[in-house]
């Protein structure tokens, strides 16, 4: 749908006033004035002859600072803005590139441009190009009734001539390499445009929010369109300053004044704003338009680009939504991807995307060899980085980063060899896994990355086959529809689906259906890589949707409807699904709120309501596709290799957005193995799955899955008498080898209704050979609780996260033990009495204390980075035990990476040993001398007091040993490294409002704490994780009693 | 060293000269009243005479002195703004004229937290910069100026260091805690807003030993100011309740929302002035503020810089305030 039929040349645009280039006034926050520069360039033609006409531009430079400095830089950072701001919007990175180099990090020069006729260049107002036609006059309302011209003055420079500009201006200014291009909006693409000019000189791209591709067939966005209308453009770019205030309106947080004020200062008047609108009016909105053939171009030229690519991404963007980025990575599919949530347009004002750069260049030079000629003076290298670090948050060094930037001498047409290197450097799924696919091997190599996109695109089949089994028998462990596949015969029971009535699914049926969905989902364009949102409850369906999306190659994306809406809004849409396969809540969600891909329903809607939620096919429609397919003969593709992507899991956000975390299928592989070796869950066994994630790897391993009847989406709806059936059911002839998982809401239901089970359903549950509680910890009262219920049983509980779903595991009796190992000087201090407790408990070292959770499961390695006296977890990897710091594992089932969030990635890696795959998992504990993993808290809630670093879930404990206190959180107020310690009790009985302890509680907690606690308060609740109800959030808590002891208003937590 | 210390017969200048004195320094004392302490040279006179007034005490007081200790103030929730000026800014200024004269190489000024409080919260923040515009009430405003008048006198051959101790409490002190207990036991105390603002105080014994510890590391710490509290903020409604149980009165059992304290307060302190008398009112804006919002402060400067640690703590504070109630004072 091409909405606009207009092109540039039927559009006017109010007069610009020619004007030289200018310096920009004084007073603009933010802004150094030691860096304007104003430099008169030639202009040349494509050919490269100077045409004899000349422009004055306005940029900013830090070259001068840096050589005041004594620094020679590593290479420049060359800006370029969009429209409608001006260079002002690189004034952070500027200051932050100075800063580095004045700290002893590698010094990079940055120079950003003020295009023509924007910011304080030159305005060329009536052109040659222009002259002698008459382009209409200044002045709101004046726009529409000119004649028109061959060029409006505004489009007097479209982007083949802007690309030119840029090209002129570097000639002129004599710019050597290494250049780094970073360009925002439009000026992404004029940016693009000069580096697939200039490979000789080019070292590294970086773009935030742009586009490079405006597909003929869709619409362009609608406030551009709007922008771009008969009448409207002149008024809204030119004669009124509307088209910039929307822009500066999109900044989240709103910007201040002055920042805007610096915005606006090169526009203040209609005549100052004449390339705002040329800006506009060159957007290639029609294929006809004369920018077209250089954006196209530039859009092919890109796929050839080599070097290594940054892509800092603001998905609140109303103007280049996540599409664009798809487009970017698309074509640049070596690049890194950061999408910070929540920023939008203008990413430069929302996001730290200077440090984010910085570092990213840090990474880049930091492996490069050394080489004092590059790095000015090579002493400075690793310390500085570290600077950098600090100020992105993430102290440590980088992870390894195979990039490489090297000098390039001016002129030299060659492209270095290091640059080829770094571009097939791995971390991006998508290379490896052509890569390996094609090559056989799970080892990155240094082919070239072209070879390696184009290995992708060709992949054969029966060559892939070869390739795929080889790769499996390579890795030793089983892809995830083994099973299915030697199972297909058997009639025993692969799923039973207790809700709402008992329904039970072989092997061989399961196994069909598989194969039917999947060949469906190929018949309707499902490809490898592809990815399918699955917002389909637990159940018989979903699990057969997931093993056909395995099997053939198609990404999953799950997202857990704990999110609440607006999370799984953000959810799917960063996970930018190609296929949306859901049951009608999810379906409706999806259409209300717009989220991407085409529809398939798991159900069957009239007609009308299909259409309109945009329902192309049904499940049931797939599988007769898909059973026709088959029956013609036709054959599955083969399917994946164990480094291919299988799915992308989102993380509860209980702390922050929610975040997508990639596994491939060698890693979901590694978690079904996991399993069995710490359950014994496989072949012959029942798996009754009251928790989503480890039930979904029943067929995987063989097991007989039971989806016990519950409301999925409230694990407290789950009954003992549910479980007992769904026990019954999972049992089949080989009772006593059923595994029972549930999440410690689940748990607790069943717990409460008890009383309901029959004789019959004791026996069954007596059957139980372990359960597991899984998703949060819980309390030792509450698992022995469920564990009398299942006295045949081993309670376990795992410990992990969505990155790692089950890296420790403890039992009912380790937990008893361990409690024993250092309950004793508690239990001693609670007999005392008060007074005396307070003496000893300040007079000697307190323990740790923590929850623990048992050791690492088989195939796991934890280690700990101890925490400065900052609270920062800056120390070596370590397995020393009594060091608290931050708990970080490795495993063959931890994630492979996060989804499109660099930056997270790279702080999640902090520290690792080369080579080898590390997650930090954001907890903080410590090993104990038998080795078993203790828990104190999460990262974010560690208490920074003037006294050292205390973490929450001991004093919590302890606490909770009073016998007035049923729920306790600790957490700090006040600024980290003198924060005050707060407890925020629960009550037996629960307290109907807030207030303070009374004096002899607030005096008990203070005894049993141990360090000094400034104030306790009461609540009615503590506010927890919407997806297990029993995650204190603490942060919260931390700035709610903030308020509370400053004096503020009584409310809630 | 031989010290001189101002203001000694106030509740917290006696403390400082008993400490100094016990160290083995020789201490002399500067007030209009005996100090009360034995062993002592008491020598008596105002500050707000001025400094070169034939046969003035000051002259005396200060001469053969290595050091000065500067406490006397006018410290009050209401009064006479010039009397504050007078007392505040331009005895500060005698003492520290007299002080140069007389070659004196430490001086010490005795300042308040109060002077960089502008009525917001503080939580966790170091001493900031002494602020005669944004204080609140003529006591902090002066105290603010002298204390800009003291840094500004910091020079090389006379080191001055500001310290602000934060609200000093200890058996004996009439200024806090009898005004509190007499208030309690009157039942005219009450509680503004829900009591739960995070408030330090300084266990007078630990003001003394900062004090002390001040002068020692006077040439090291020069041109500073630090506040001294003992570092265990407690929300106020428990510190008026400690206070209370030590004093074996009954603790403020009555709220008044504290917004409507501060409104009152205003008014009150403005019908007070009107009013002739002697008589403290009831309750002051200043005095509203500083009972509603949290003031706590980061002792990590203070501890580092002057080597000094309190020794007493809050609960050992009250405890000693107990049993000097029982004791029957």
């Amino acid at each position: 749908m091409i909405n606009i039929r207009t092109t540039a040349t039927s559009r006017r645009l109010p007069r610009t006033t020619p004007a030289p280039a200018a310096l920009p006034p004084a007073g603009l926050a933010g802004l150094d004035p030691e860096w304007s520069r104003l430099v008169e360039v030639v202009e040349s033609d494509r050919g490269g002859s100077a045409s004899g006409v000349n422009h004055g531009w306005h940029l900013l430079d830090n070259g001068p600072q840096l050589d005041v400095l004594g620094v020679i830089p590593v290479g420049t950072i060359l800006c370029v803005h969009g429209n409608p701001t001006w260079s002002y919007l690189w004034r952070g990175l500027l200051s932050a590139a100075t800063d580095a180099a004045q700290s002893g990090a590698p010094a990079w020069r940055v120079i950003a441009v003020d295009q023509l006729d924007m910011g304080f260049s030159e305005r060329s107002g009536g052109s040659a190009d222009t002259a002698g036609s008459d382009v209409g006059v200044g002045g709101a309302g004046a726009a529409a009734g000119a004649a028109t011209g061959r060029r409006s003055a505004g489009a007097a420079r479209p982007l083949a001539r802007r690309v030119q500009d840029l090209g002129d201006l570097t000639d002129a200014l004599d710019l050597t390499g290494p250049v780094i291009t970073l360009g925002h909006d439009w000026g992404g693409v004029v940016s693009l445009g000069w580096a697939v000019d200039h490979p000789e000189l080019l070292a590294g791209v970086m773009l935030l929010n742009t586009a490079v591709h405006q597909p003929a067939s869709d619409p362009i966005p609608a406030p551009l369109r709007l922008a771009l209308g008969r009448g409207v453009l002149g008024t809204a770019t030119v004669a009124t300053p509307a088209f910039l205030d929307t822009t500066l309106s999109l900044a989240h947080p709103s910007l201040s004044n002055e920042v805007k004020r610096g915005y606006r200062a090169p526009y203040l008047t209609s005549a100052r704003r004449g390339g705002i609108g040329g800006f506009v009016a060159d957007i290639p909105v029609a294929p006809r338009h004369e920018s077209r053939a250089e954006l196209d171009r530039i859009a092919e030229a890109v796929r050839a680009l080599v070097v290594p690519t940054l892509l800092l991404w603001g998905p609140r963007d109303p103007i280049f939504s996540d599409r664009y980025l798809d487009d970017v990575v698309e074509r640049m599919p070596h690049a890194r991807v950061h999408r910070f949530e929540g920023a939008g347009h203008l990413l430069a004002e929302d996001a730290d995307y200077a440090a984010a750069a910085l570092l990213w260049l840090g990474d880049c030079v930091m492996t490069s060899p050394a080489d004092p000629a590059l790095l000015g003076e090579s002493r400075s290298r690793h310390g500085d980085l570290g600077k950098l670090d600090q100020r992105m948050g993430a102290p440590g060094a980088p992870p390894a980063c195979n990039s490489r930037l090297e000098p390039v001498v001016s002129g030299d047409a060659a492209a270095p060899s290091s640059l080829v290197e770094l571009a097939a450097e791995p971390e991006n799924p998508l290379v490896e896994l052509a890569e390996t696919a094609a090559s056989g091997s799970g080892a990155a190599g240094a082919a070239a990355p072209s070879s390696l996109v184009v290995s992708r695109q060709t992949r054969q089949p029966a060559e892939a086959a070869v390739s795929a089994k080889a790769a499996w028998e390579a890795a030793g462990t089983h892809p995830l529809w083994y099973y299915l596949h030697e199972l297909q015969g058997s009639d025993e029971t692969a799923l039973v689906d207790m809700q709402p009535a008992p329904r039970t699914v072989s092997w061989r049926l399961l196994s069909r259906r598989v194969r039917e969905i999947a060949a469906g989902l190929v018949f309707i364009g499902v490809k490898p890589g592809d990815r399918v949102s699955l917002l389909v409850p637990p159940s018989a369906d979903l699990t057969a949707v997931l093993y056909a999306c395995v099997r053939i190659g198609a990404i999953v994306v799950v997202a857990d409807a704990g999110l609440g809406l607006p999370g799984l809004t953000r959810a799917v849409r960063g996970a930018r699904p190609d296929f949306v396969i859901g049951a009608a809540p999810g379906l409706m969600a999806a259409r209300a709120l717009g989220w991407p891909g085409r529809k398939i329903s798991t159900a069957r809607f009239p007609a009308p309501m299909a259409a309109l939620l945009g329902i192309e096919h049904t499940l049931a429609e797939l599988t007769r596709l898909g059973a026709a397919r088959l029956t013609a003969g036709t054959e599955l593709p083969p399917g994946p290799v164990p480094s291919d992507p299988a799915a992308v899991l989102f993380t509860s956000g209980s702390t922050g957005p929610a975040k997508g975390v990639v596994y491939t299928h060698g890693q979901l592989s590694a978690v079904s193995n996991a399993l069995y070796l710490q359950y014994g869950v496989g072949v012959g066994t029942g798996l009754v799955a009251g928790f989503a994630p480890f039930a979904l790897l029943g067929p995987a391993l063989g097991a007989r899955s039971v989806t016990p009847d519950m409301d999925v989406t409230a694990p407290k709806t789950l009954t003992a008498t549910a479980v007992a059936a769904a026990v019954a059911a999972a049992d089949g002839d080989t009772r006593g080898s059923t595994v029972v998982f549930l999440s410690p809401a689940a748990l607790v239901n069943v717990v409460a209704t008890a009383d309901a089970l029959t004789p019959a359903d004791h026996a069954a549950l007596a059957g139980v050979q372990r359960f597991l509680s899984a998703g949060a910890p819980i309390s030792e009262s509450l698992l022995a609780q469920a564990a009398a219920l299942m006295p045949g049983a081993t309670a376990h509980t795992p410990y992990g996260m969505t990155e790692g779903l089950l890296m420790a595991d403890i039992t009912l009796a380790g937990i008893r033990d361990a409690a024993a190992s250092v309950a004793m000087p508690i239990a001693d201090a609670a007999a005392h009495d008060d007074a005396s407790v307070a003496g000893a408990a300040t007079a000697t070292a307190k323990p740790a204390g923590g929850v623990c959770v048992g050791r690492a499961t088989a195939t796991t390695r934890i280690r700990i980075s101890a925490l400065d006296a900052s609270g920062a977890s800056v120390g070596e990897l370590t397995e020393e035990p009594d060091v608290t710091g931050e708990i970080v594992v490795s495993a063959p089932h931890v994630k492979d990476h996060y989804d499109r969030l660099w930056l997270t990635e790279r702080a999640s890696r902090r520290g690792a040993v080369p080579g080898e795959r590390w997650h930090r998992t954001g907890d903080v504990g410590h090993l104990d001398s038998a080795g078993r993993l203790w828990v104190e808290g999460r990262m974010p809630h560690v208490i920074v007091t003037a006294g050292g670093v205390v973490t929450p879930v001991g004093p919590e404990q302890r606490i909770e040993t009073l016998p007035d206190v049923a729920r306790a959180a600790f957490v700090g107020v006040g600024p980290l490294g003198t924060q005050q310690q707060v407890a925020v009790i629960e009550t037996v009985p629960p307290a109907r409002r807030v207030h303070r302890a009374s004096a002899s509680l607030a005096e008990a907690v203070r005894a049993v704490v141990g360090s000094p606690v400034a104030a306790v308060l009461v609540v009615p609740g503590l506010p927890t994780d919407i997806r297990h109800n029993s995650k204190i959030d603490r942060s919260r808590l931390s700035r709610w009693a903030t308020g509370i002891l400053s004096g503020a208003r009584w409310t809630k937590p | 060293m031989r010290v001189l210390v101002t203001g000694a017969s106030g509740f917290l200048g006696r403390a400082v000269a008993a400490s100094i004195s016990a160290a083995g320094h020789e201490v002399r004392t500067f007030q209009r009243r005996p100090s009360g302490l034995a062993g002592l040279e008491d020598v008596y006179g105002s500050i707000t005479t001025p400094a070169d007034t034939p046969y003035a005490g000051l002259a005396y007081a200060v001469s053969g002195m290595d050091a000065v200790v500067h406490l006397a103030a006018k410290v009050s929730l209401t009064g006479d703004p010039a009397e504050f000026e007078a007392v505040n800014v331009g005895g500060t200024r005698t003492v520290l004229q007299a002080a140069r004269d007389a070659g004196v190489s430490r001086f010490v000024y005795v300042s308040s937290p109060s002077v960089a409080h502008s009525g917001a919260s503080i939580m966790g923040s170091d001493a900031l910069p002494a602020s005669p515009e944004h204080a609140r009430g003529d006591y902090a405003r002066t105290k603010a100026r002298a204390e800009l008048l003291a840094l500004a006198a910091d020079a090389p051959g006379f080191s001055v260091v500001a310290v602000r101790p934060h609200l000093v409490w200890g058996p004996g002190d009439t200024q806090l805690i009898e005004r509190i207990v007499d208030r309690a036991r009157s039942g005219r105390l009450p509680l503004l807003g829900h009591g739960a603002a995070l408030i330090d105080t300084t266990y007078v014994d630990n003001a003394a030993s900062a004090i002390h510890a001040a002068l020692d590391a006077c040439e090291r710490v020069h041109g500073q100011s630090y506040v001294i509290t003992n570092g265990e903020p407690r929300p106020v409604a428990e510190l008026l309740a400690g206070i209370c149980a030590a004093a074996n009165v009954a603790a403020p059992a009555w709220r008044v929302p504290a917004s409507a304290a501060r409104g009152a307060g205003s008014l009150i302190e403005a019908l007070w002035r009107r009013r002739p008398g002697t008589d403290e009112p009831p309750m002051t804006r200043f005095l509203a503020e500083q009972l509603s919002t949290a003031h706590w402060f980061d002792q990590r400067r203070t501890r580092a810089d002057l080597g000094w640690a309190p020794a007493v703590s809050l609960d050992e504070g009250f405890e000693r305030l107990a049993a000097h109630y029982r004791a029957g004072r």
